[in-house]
């Protein structure tokens, strides 16, 4: 297959950046769309061109490093991470117009690289439960209904690449911040600190720029593992029963 | 030199005890004035700096990724061992530490691999805590799978996710300290080297990787926790940025390497497909519980698939051969991984492997999807299934999948003694960076556990017991030892981008990889680890001539970063080829193939090589010194494994 790429480039924090065309020959159905672009940064080497910067590192899917926003769509046109994208999804001859994500709480750090540490910022406001190493009871001791354990674990799949954000029109962070909420709102261990939580995480998000959620469902379209919008009525629900409760403010 | 383990005298079931009895402790109020570097934020990391913290030690946290919750760790998909016998089925602490002692065959340590089996019902706990949703019996308590080279069902998951739900959870731990600021945390950044003064790790140099910066960082003590090398063979199951660099930077320093040539060769992966391929994907070991493993009984049947004139469904039963099943009748499907993996290769050495290449095997779940209905082949597996999908393009509810062995996990790592602490005072390793419990063979599930046993259990014990020894006084930063390390390292930068080469940095990692695979991976021979010790060291010389780096130090430059990983890799592939050379028996992963059994099994050399190699590093282009650590079995006999 020949393609056409035309990749966002970008110095740095401060540069204005801009788009750049390459062509990318010799491309193989069997290529994962980060291995075709390993074989442009190689050739662009080779020329003595400073390669394309993208982050990954799993390549499996999993680890939510990977980003890109291939031809307008945060992972490219099929439902997985970018790195799981196979070149098969492309037909010879294609224009792909490769961009970062784009959102004013993930500045961009370089190429297509950006920096999310806004989500790293809105799990330490309350996404966890307050209990130190030891000291705790046995595994056993509290059975959880399957379906609850479940359904947290369909929450809990999240892998915090922020390609929800990506997809909305106003970069709300809302999927990813429910997913957490409602892991842990759903299970016992979870419900000491549950009203807190919410205010805490909710009130991070706002913090950090994300914008307001107006229910359009693109991000739950987008997202890779399949996380369901009704997290964030699960959030809702939690975020306003806690405010009239108020135990933070 | 004598390395001593500290092992402590006494039965087996009494050592941790009476250890952490007689260890010291750092009085509560002066644990604020201890700094602790912990390197990594993988299992054994986040679960390290999370419980320091939480005792009231000040931790620095590092990691190359933008996030903590990225570590390697993440991808872990099938399990976690622990010996909660919940199942009833036999289960107890001392039958996991025999099967991991059998499953390594015979090459680690019992009062290690005995503690870690131990503590592993805790993990199980903490974890649960947390929030980790594990999965459930419809009665509401944990449910529980089996794993290769065990016959009792104790590993723990979270569909076919659970090294990334352990993770996260300690993930949530560190970020819960974070937040108190008792951790700070360096996300993209890189660790460089270790500053040693007076004998003492007392420090990091490291490189932002955003802004080019070189900085130092000073503390009491230093924790690598920075996972294993398998990247040395370019394609492996590890994430793309897992690399040796932390350890072997540190081993420069003076930490001995142990046992480098035990790699662990993962008999599930997904197959290669062409020369772009940049990484393997691992199909979790889980699926032997109910695929099946064959091929072909014949070798024209196997040309006749691979010229696409027939298609595995048109196989005939008694055409099929389950050669796991039929030379291991008792585990089948569920040997080691070594064993799996080595038969693999033997049955497409012989002609019949499967794919286009020739080398694949079949996993088959016609059976299991028959007997349970597929509804619950997806329920167990459906994640899994869809990658397979993913990636390859087949639908695996339909046609059986294709496997065959890729490099995962990497048994040798810097030596430690019982406390984990290195040949460097305040200096450890954790996780799957250290050399420990898994001997020549590590076990599905167990790596999850010991990078947790690691940072949650055993690490807050013994740091305390050294630090209590050392004045609660700050480390001085402007001790000259900093500034020499810092400019060594920012020398090694530029050396590198001085050199405006022809050749990518891959370039050299792939042929380094390949070199790797075909003369030290599966199977091993003195004439072919000589061929790969000369390869190495000229290809090693080509790669400070002819590398092309390009840009500048100052700024995000990836190749830069892959630039000096890659120069650490060649220098340990060196010693993993010294390694397998002077270990003249056949163990666990490491297989010779001058020293196997009339029928193919590896065979052990306990009266000349029950020991540990570690390494010891003399000086640029000098061969290193081997020096031995006796294992000593006084509770399991040394038998040839066998799983028929
Ligand atoms: C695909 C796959 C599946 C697996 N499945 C299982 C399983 O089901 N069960 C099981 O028990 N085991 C499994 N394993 C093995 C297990 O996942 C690993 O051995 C384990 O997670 C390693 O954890 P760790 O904490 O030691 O290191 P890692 O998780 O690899 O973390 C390393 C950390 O060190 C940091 N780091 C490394 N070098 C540097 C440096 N120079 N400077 C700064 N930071 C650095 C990284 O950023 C990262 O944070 C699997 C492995 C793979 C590859
Ligand atoms: S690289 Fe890890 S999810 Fe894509």
């Amino acid at each position: 297959m020949k393609l056409t790429l035309k990749i966002w480039r970008q110095k740095n924090a401060a540069d204005k950046g801009g788009f750049a065309t390459y062509t990318a020959d010799q491309v193989s159905k069997d290529m994962s769309f980060l291995e075709m672009l390993d074989v442009l940064n190689d050739q662009l080497t080779e020329k003595g061109e400073d390669p394309v910067h993208f982050d990954h590192d799993c390549r499996e899917g999993i680890c939510g490093m990977c980003s890109l926003y291939i031809n307008g769509k945060p992972h490219g046109p099929q439902q997985t991470t970018t790195c799981q994208l196979h070149m098969r999804s492309f037909s010879d001859g294609e224009t792909i117009t490769i961009e970062p994500w784009r959102a004013k709480a993930f500045p961009v750090v370089k190429d297509l690289v950006v920096n999310r540490s806004a989500f790293d910022r809105i799990i330490q406001a309350g996404g966890y439960v307050s209990v130190n190493t030891g000291g705790v009871p046995d595994a056993n001791e509290i059975p959880i209904p399957k379906t609850i354990a479940d359904l947290a674990m369909d929450a809990a799949q999240c892998i915090g690449c922020g390609a929800c954000v990506a997809a909305c029109k106003n970069a709300s962070a809302m999927l990813f911040t429910s997913a957490k909420v409602s892991q842990l709102a759903l299970l016992p261990q979870g419900q000491v600190e549950r009203k807190a939580r919410a205010e805490k995480m909710v009130a991070q998000m706002d913090a950090e720029g994300f914008g307001a959620c107006t229910n359009t469902g693109a991000c739950e379209a987008e997202c890779p593992k399949g996380i369901s919008i009704t997290n964030i009525a699960r959030m809702n629900r939690e975020y306003f029963s806690a405010v009239v409760s108020s135990e933070n403010i | 030199m004598i390395l001593d383990s500290k092992i402590p005298a006494g039965p087996l079931a009494e050592k941790w005890t009476k250890h952490k009895f007689s260890s010291k402790l750092v009085n509560p109020a002066n644990k604020r004035k201890y700094d602790v570097i912990v390197v990594g934020t993988g299992l054994a990391g986040a679960s390290a700096a999370a419980s320091l913290a939480e005792l009231g030690y000040n931790v620095k946290a590092f990691c190359f990724q933008d996030s903590p919750r990225r570590a390697h760790s993440i991808a872990a998909q099938g399990g976690i061992n622990a010996a909660k016998n919940y199942q009833n089925d036999g289960d107890s602490i001392y039958r996991l530490f025999y099967d991991t002692i059998k499953g390594g065959d015979y090459r680690a340590r019992e009062g290690n691999v005995y503690r870690l089996a131990e503590v592993s019902v805790k993990i199980i706990d903490q974890c649960v805590a947390q929030g980790v949703p594990f999965a459930r019996e419809y009665g509401g308590l944990l449910a529980n799978r089996s794993f290769g080279g065990a016959q009792v069902s104790r590993t723990f998951y979270a569909r076919g996710q659970t090294g990334q739900q352990l993770l996260l959870g300690a993930y949530s731990a560190l970020s819960r300290q974070v937040a108190n600021g008792k951790v700070k945390l360096f996300p993209r950044t890189e660790m460089m080297d270790v500053v040693v003064i007076d004998g003492q790790a007392k420090g990091i140099v490291t490189r932002n990787l955003i802004t080019g910066a070189v900085e130092t960082h000073a503390a009491h003590a230093v924790l690598l926790c920075t996972g294993g090398y398998g990247n040395v063979f370019f394609l492996s199951t590890n994430a793309m940025g897992s690399n040796v660099t932390a350890a072997w930077r540190a081993h420069k320093r003076g930490a001995f390497f142990a046992n480098p040539c035990f790699t662990q060769i993962h008999p599930t992966c997904i197959p290669v497909s062409g020369d772009h391929q940049s990484k393997l994907t691992l199909m979790s070991e889980s699926l032997r519980n109910d695929g099946r493993v064959w091929v072909p009984a014949t070798v024209e049947i196997a040309e006749k698939l691979r010229k696409g004139q027939i298609k595995a469904n048109d196989i005939k039963e008694e055409d099929r051969d389950y050669f796991l099943e039929r030379k291991y009748p008792s585990f089948g499907n569920l040997v080691p991984r070594d064993v799996a993996s080595r038969n693999a290769k033997y049955v497409c050495d012989e002609g019949r492997g499967v794919n286009e290449t020739g080398e694949a095997v079949f996993l088959d779940f016609r059976d299991a999807i028959k007997r349970d209905t597929r509804k619950i082949i997806e329920q167990k597996y459906g994640n899994l299934f869809d990658m397979y999908k993913q990636i390859t393009g087949e639908d695996p509810y339909e046609n059986p999948m294709m496997i065959y062995p890729a490099v995962h996990y990497t048994m040798g790592g810097l030596w430690v003694d019982y406390n984990l602490m290195t040949t460097v005072p305040g200096l450890y390793a954790l996780g799957e960076a250290n050399f420990s419990e898994h001997g020549a063979n590590r076990l599905g599930a167990s790596a999850l556990m010991q990078g947790l046993a690691d940072g949650y259990f055993v690490i807050p014990y013994t740091v305390g017991d050294y630090l209590a020894q050392l004045a609660p006084t700050k480390v001085d930063e402007n001790h000259p030892e900093f500034a020499r390390a810092k400019e060594e390292v920012k020398q090694g930068i530029e050396r590198l981008l001085k050199i405006n080469g022809s050749k990518p940095v891959d370039y050299f990692h792939k042929r380094l990889g390949k070199i790797m695979w075909d003369k030290c991976g599966m199977a091993r021979t003195e004439i072919g680890l000589k061929e790969a010790k000369a390869e190495i060291q000229a290809l090693k010389k080509e790669f400070w001539s002819n590398v092309k780096v390009m840009g500048t130090n100052e700024e995000l430059n990836q190749t830069l970063e892959k630039a000096n990983r890659v120069a650490d890799f060649l220098e340990l592939g060196e010693l993993m080829v010294d390694d397998a050379l002077n270990r003249n028996e056949s163990c666990g992963g490491h297989f010779r193939e001058e020293y196997q059994t009339p029928d193919g099994e590896a065979l052990r050399d306990d009266e000349n090589f029950a020991y540990v190699a570690a390494w010891k590093y003399l000086g640029e282009g000098q061969d290193e010194e081997l020096v031995k650590e006796e294992l000593v079995f006084e509770n399991v006999k040394l038998t040839q494994r066998s799983y028929k």
